[in-house]
């Protein structure tokens, strides 16, 4: 990889100076996607700044209804976490699912979002549980949050402290993973929630993760994997490469929505 | 260049490395623990794979300076002289071929069998199965690294 | 004695392996040692027109930059493919001329034009990106079944329609009359998809000039570096043999890629030489995916005729292969004696003709891979007979016994003579391990849960130890076919085996050590073998085509003939004694019928002491042998795959493989059963799994783990395996050879086993989520969806 300096400061605020007086300077997190972009040549930040070393960016903390993810919380950390799977046993079983268990013992929530790959499994949990990310510098709705592949709304010296998300009725998740590279190909996360149903889809959207109307207003009305049956899908908004189509894609969408709704009972 | 510090098999590392330096370049060019394997470049294969303060962990995809102070084991160090018995049940029931991804295949067997003996899991060939998603062989086909590991857990 | 042949030993290499203390070329570091990046094509085709250095020279730690004009100009030779095909109108074959840096274009994205040697690898790579090469972009030819065409892109200028050759093997026009006559013809259009072999250990080379010697090393990822060692210096002029020693240290896998000598390896000992510095190169594994050589890639039109018994009347088959930019060593007799020569499959058919169509593309060269030919023509076969049955309503497995070959040896309409087997015993072992007769009763349950089952047959046969000489020589082989052994009796009467096969995974430290083991009867550990260094063993042709077996293991039953007959003789001299009455057992030789004995040190001792030797007797005990086999050897097998498909995704789940095999004589099976699931695993990620995709532009899609598709631990199930056993005839030991068949006789089954599940008349590989899920649509709909 290219040459880059690495910081690892002990503040937040030690971060984001960091991060805004290097233009250049990238987050590391858990460096799961980072380090191989960087192997590869595909992305050549100046600087990495290391979040990993600042108080209160890792743990699971649960409050009333609100359950709050510290950035740096590795996936392994969210999947074996009693307070996860007591309050949202469908988010500790999405993170038991990201990539291998090394990648999870490295890989963070925060790290996750942010990249916003079109692939990645959580952005679809933090839109489907209605959740709020907590940065550097404000609170962002999830609906705010997600810009398109790749893309959020994050400024470049804004850091991703915590998500807090809200405690569904009834929540899963239901991936088909690339049978390459085992990100989604199309995941589905299902969530009733005090705002109503939420059904968010990564993976096989042309435009990243996105919360699917059709799918949400047939679960409204009756929360069943049958209720998906008459659900349009549209290929026109699904992504297509060699492994899969477009119109495989919007199937999948649909057949992953209703093992979804069957996985939330 | 920047110092970074930690302890690797039991003893205490210190060197000036560049800060790019992964860690399975630390450990096989600067510590010369030429154990740890390198297949991929996107963090897949698992040849790499070593344990950070007890998990495993793919050294391929960790800096090494973001482990200041960590302590790391690599195949050459799970065992006192002898051999560990995820190392022994490799040999006994033929779980490698060609030998290169087998260092990853060992940490990580070794790493799933402490995980499920933490968490009071038992461990099905189906189970095993799935926890080796980031490790790949192209020699055994597997038959014989699953067996190996779930014989390997009832002697850890 | 528990450590011969047939016994379960477990490996002797293992220890080194398990606790990290394997050798493998990039474990290696030499004093002096600098770094090799390579500037490569990032077109599949294109003119170049200028190479701009200056900026890489001026980067840290560079030492130089060399590109392919200073290569040729110093001399080095082009590569050059091992086997010269003869088309069917008795011209020459079409080989375009391989640099090892590509001159005036370059031919595929990957093909390297200059190298850079640093200090450090970084370096090296950094500067590589540096280097400016002005490339005149050109059209590639990209498509299998289209480069013959007359509008495609040529991809050697002098070559017309990219055809490297137009073979022919059989009798066409008996073939068409007998198809004429048919009571029944099948026909089957099929691909068989292009592989990335990807062994685990990325490619590597270290070379080594000793300017005071004029002498160069090569440490190298070889599965025969005594061939490399030989190409090296006749061909690319690199240095007399004398002068040049290959090293193949551990060696991470192989299946094939690592036979080839590639450009790398040249380019690092030159400029080993020009440097002055040792030069060192490791491919990452998007480097591997560019330049190792692929796999398969054919495109075949075949038809079957059948008599109203279902007995086959008659098999015409076209196919194009595809050879990439360059013709690599094997690449051209894969797709034509390990292909066309094995038309007939385990069935006695009166006429068969082959055309072989070998092209160019704008793609990375394409050669052997684990099976080489004999997958891509028990693919077709096993495809076609089962499409057969289906239509005429036979069963599957009943069809296959009609037409079974009986009698043994057998001549082939397509060149080669079986030696033996016994098909319908090794059908009845498979169809019993896999409980053929429960079938109906699990295909009712999967169907109670939403899920189609299926089950599929292989009955593969194959040809390995490729042999013998003279007669590959008259089929255009470049080189001889034989093995060596050498076997060294100490005066301590431990023992080394110097073999010319070289071990990447097979086990060889392990099972040539029983030999002798058995022979002997001393135990395993004081045996060993040598191999892998061109200064320490003989010569040998190396490890491929699962030959390493029947024809090295051969080698070295006739070493231990020699040995046993001098012992004999020594031990009778010391005991006065007949030599026939000596018997050699248990780590004794005793005379028959007395307590008179020597023990196996005390022999070795008398051998080297000389003191007391038959009269005439040279001291010492080491005999050596070259074995060159009077044929091939022809494993078979049955293969049984039953799979669930979920047809609302596609997925297909393998539940149950059963493989079922005749690898004649088993020197350990522990390791042979390994053999077989690292293979079929192959044979499965085949079928369902890898595919290599380049688009229109020549632009490798499958350039990384993230697109191949790579089988994983939960891809496969445990396997059942069993072994039936006819020896062969025409080694010392009866052995086959068991490297490839796995990987020869799985896609049939698992595509055959979709096929009876979804009800589809064919479906392509890899059978993906999406192709099996669009195929399964394809039945439901048999009214086009728009």
């Amino acid at each position: 990889m290219y040459a880059a300096n690495y910081h690892k400061p002990s503040s937040l605020a030690d971060a984001v100076a960091a991060l805004a007086s290097n233009e250049d300077a990238k987050v590391l997190a858990g460096g799961q996607t980072l380090l191989p972009t960087m192997k590869q040549h595909l992305a050549a930040p100046s600087d990495l700044v290391d979040i990993r070393g600042i108080d209160g960016m890792v743990g699971v903390s649960v409050d009333g209804d609100m359950l709050t993810i510290g950035a740096a919380t590795t996936h392994a950390e969210v999947a074996s976490s009693a307070d996860v799977k007591a309050h949202i046993p469908a988010l500790a079983s999405l993170a038991e699912g990201i990539g291998d268990p090394a990648v999870r013992h490295m890989g963070t929530l925060g790290g996750s979002i942010a990249n916003n790959d079109p692939a990645a499994d959580y952005p679809s949990a933090v839109l489907g549980l209605g959740a709020t990310v907590v940065t550097s510098k404000r609170e962002i709705a999830a609906d705010d949050f997600f810009d398109g592949m790749f893309a959020t709304v994050l400024d470049e010296d804004e850091i991703i402290t915590a998500v807090r998300f809200p405690k569904p009725a009834k929540a899963a998740y239901a991936k088909f993973p690339n049978p390459a590279s085992r990100y989604a190909m199309a995941g589905v996360f299902v969530a009733q929630t005090g705002g109503g149903v939420r059904a968010a889809v990564t993976g096989a959207g042309s435009d990243g993760v996105f919360r699917h109307t059709g799918i949400e207003a047939a679960l409204s009305s009756d929360f069943s994997p049958d209720a998906v049956d008459g659900v349009s899908v549209d290929a026109g908004d699904m992504l297509s490469d060699i492994h899969g189509d477009a119109a495989y894609r919007a199937n999948l969408v649909k057949v992953m929505a209703k093992r979804a709704v069957a996985a939330a009972g | 260049m920047t110092n970074v510090s930690m302890t690797v098999n039991g003893k205490a590392v210190s060197r000036d490395i560049p800060d790019t330096t992964l860690l399975s370049d630390f450990l096989r060019e600067e510590l010369r623990l030429t154990g740890t394997h390198v297949g991929c470049d996107t963090s897949q294969c698992g040849a790499c794979v070593v344990h950070v303060d007890g998990k495993a962990v793919k050294a391929c995809t960790a800096l090494a300076v973001s482990l200041e102070g960590a302590a790391v084991t690599t195949i050459e160090g799970i065992a006192n002289g002898g051999l560990h018995p995820m190392q022994t049940a490799f040999n006994d029931h033929h779980g490698l071929q060609c030998g290169f991804c087998t260092p990853g295949m060992i940490m990580a067997g070794i790493d799933i069998v402490n995980r499920y003996k933490a968490q009071g899991r038992s461990l099905s060939e189906e189970a095993i199965r799935d926890e080796l998603e980031g490790n790949i062989c192209r020699c055994t086909g597997y038959h014989n690294i699953v067996k190996a590991i779930e014989d390997a857990a009832a002697k850890m | 004695m528990s450590d011969g042949i047939g016994a379960r030993v477990k490996r002797k290499e293992d220890k080194r392996f398990i606790t990290g203390k394997g050798k493998y070329t990039d474990d290696i570091r030499m004093e002096n040692q600098a770094y090799a990046a390579f500037v490569r094509s990032p077109h599949a085709h294109a003119k170049v027109t200028g190479i701009d250095a200056s900026a890489a020279e001026a980067m840290d730690g560079v030492i130089a930059v060399l590109n392919g004009a200073q290569l040729t100009g110093d001399g080095i030779g082009n590569i050059i493919t091992g086997w010269a095909i003869t088309s069917k109108d008795g011209s020459p074959m079409n080989i375009g001329a391989w640099s090892a840096l590509a001159t005036e274009k370059v031919r595929y994205v990957g093909d390297a034009v200059a190298v850079v040697i640093a200090e450090t690898q970084a370096q090296a790579r950094l500067a590589a990106e540096a280097v400016d090469v002005d490339y005149e972009e050109l059209a590639p030819s990209v498509s299998t079944a289209k480069t013959l065409q007359d509008n495609q892109p040529l991809v050697h200028d002098e070559i017309a329609n990219n055809l490297c050759f137009d073979w022919e093997i059989g009798d066409e026009a008996k073939t068409d009359a007998a198809l004429s006559g048919a009571a029944h013809i099948t026909e089957i259009e099929l691909t068989n998809n292009r592989l990335s072999p990807n062994a685990m250990e990325p490619r590597a080379a270290i070379a080594v000039f000793d300017s005071a010697e004029d002498h160069y090393t090569l440490y190298t990822t070889s599965q025969n570096p005594h061939v490399a060692r030989l190409v090296l210096s006749a061909f690319y002029n690199v240095a007399p043999e004398h002068k040049l020693r290959v090293i193949a240290p551990d060696v991470g896998g192989g299946f094939g890629s690592k036979i080839y000598i590639y450009p790398e390896e040249i380019t690092c000992l030159w400029a080993s030489m020009k440097t002055g510095r040792s030069v060192k190169w490791t491919a990452d594994r998007s480097e591997a995916f560019m330049t190792d050589a692929h796999g398969r890639d054919h495109v075949t039109k075949a038809r079957m005729g059948f008599d109203d018994t279902g007995k086959i009347v008659g098999f015409k088959v076209d196919t194009i292969a595809n050879i990439g930019a360059y013709a690599s060593l094997f690449a051209t007799a894969t797709p034509t004696y390990l292909y066309g020569t094995l038309l007939s499959g385990q069935y006695d058919i009166p006429a068969i003709y082959g055309n072989v169509k070998a092209v160019y593309t704008n793609t990375v060269p394409v050669d052997a891979y684990r099976g080489a030919g004999r997958p891509e023509a028990t693919y077709l076969i096993e495809r076609i007979v089962e499409k057969a049955a289906r239509e005429m309503g036979r069963d599957v497995a009943d069809l296959r016994r009609t037409n079974f070959i009986r009698a043994f040896p057998y001549q082939t309409q397509v060149l080669l003579a079986y030696d033996s087997g016994d098909f319908d015993t090794v059908l009845d072992m498979a169809q019993k391990a896999a409980d053929v007769a429960g079938f109906p009763a699990r295909k009712a349950e999967a169907a109670s849960r939403g899920k189609l089952r299926g089950l599929g047959y292989s009955c593969f046969i194959e040809a390995c130890g490729l042999a013998p000489s003279a007669a590959a020589g008259s089929l255009g082989a470049g080189v001889g076919l034989w093995e060596s052994a050498e076997v060294r009796v100490n005066p301590v009467g431990t023992i080394e085996i110097l073999t010319g096969t070289h071990s990447h995974g097979q086990g060889h430290e392990t099972t040539f050590c029983q030999l002798a083991s058995d022979r002997f009867g001393i135990p395993v550990e004081n045996v060993s073998i040598v191999h892998g260094d061109t200064d320490k063993v003989q010569f040998g042709m190396g490890t491929y085509g699962s030959r390493s077996g029947p024809v090295g293991m051969s080698a070295v039953m006739k070493a231990l003939d020699k040995v046993e007959a001098k012992v004999k003789k020594i031990v009778a001299h010391s005991l006065e004694a007949s030599e026939d009455d000596i018997v050699i057992e248990g780590g004794e030789a005793k005379v028959a019928g007395t307590d008179k004995k020597m023990a196996w040190h005390e022999i070795g001792l008398a051998a080297y002491m000389a003191h007391n030797l038959p009269e005439g007797m040279e001291p010492g005990l080491k005999e050596t042998s070259f074995f060159d086999p009077v044929n091939f050897s022809f494993p078979s097998g049955t293969f049984i795959c039953e799979v669930e498909v979920d047809p609302e995704t596609g997925v297909t789940q393998i539940v149950q493989f059963v493989a079922a095999d005749d690898f004649g004589t088993i020197i350990n099976p522990m390791i042979v059963e390994g053999q077989v699931h690292g293979g079929v695993t192959q044979g499965i990620g085949q079928a369902l799994l890898e595919g290599v995709v380049y688009d229109d532009e020549g632009q490798l899609l499958t350039g990384s783990y993230m697109d191949y598709t790579m089988p994983r631990a939960d891809d496969v199930p445990s396997y059942v395996i069993g072994h039936g056993c006819t020896p062969s005839p025409n080694n010392p030991l009866g052995l086959k050879g068991c490297g490839e068949a796995g990987a020869i006789g799985a896609p049939p089954a698992v595509i055959n086993a979709i096929v009876d599940a979804i009800g589809t008349e064919n479906i392509e590989m890899p059978a993906t989520p999406q192709r099996v899920w669009a195929a399964i649509q394809a039945t439901q709909m048999p009214v086009a969806a728009e």
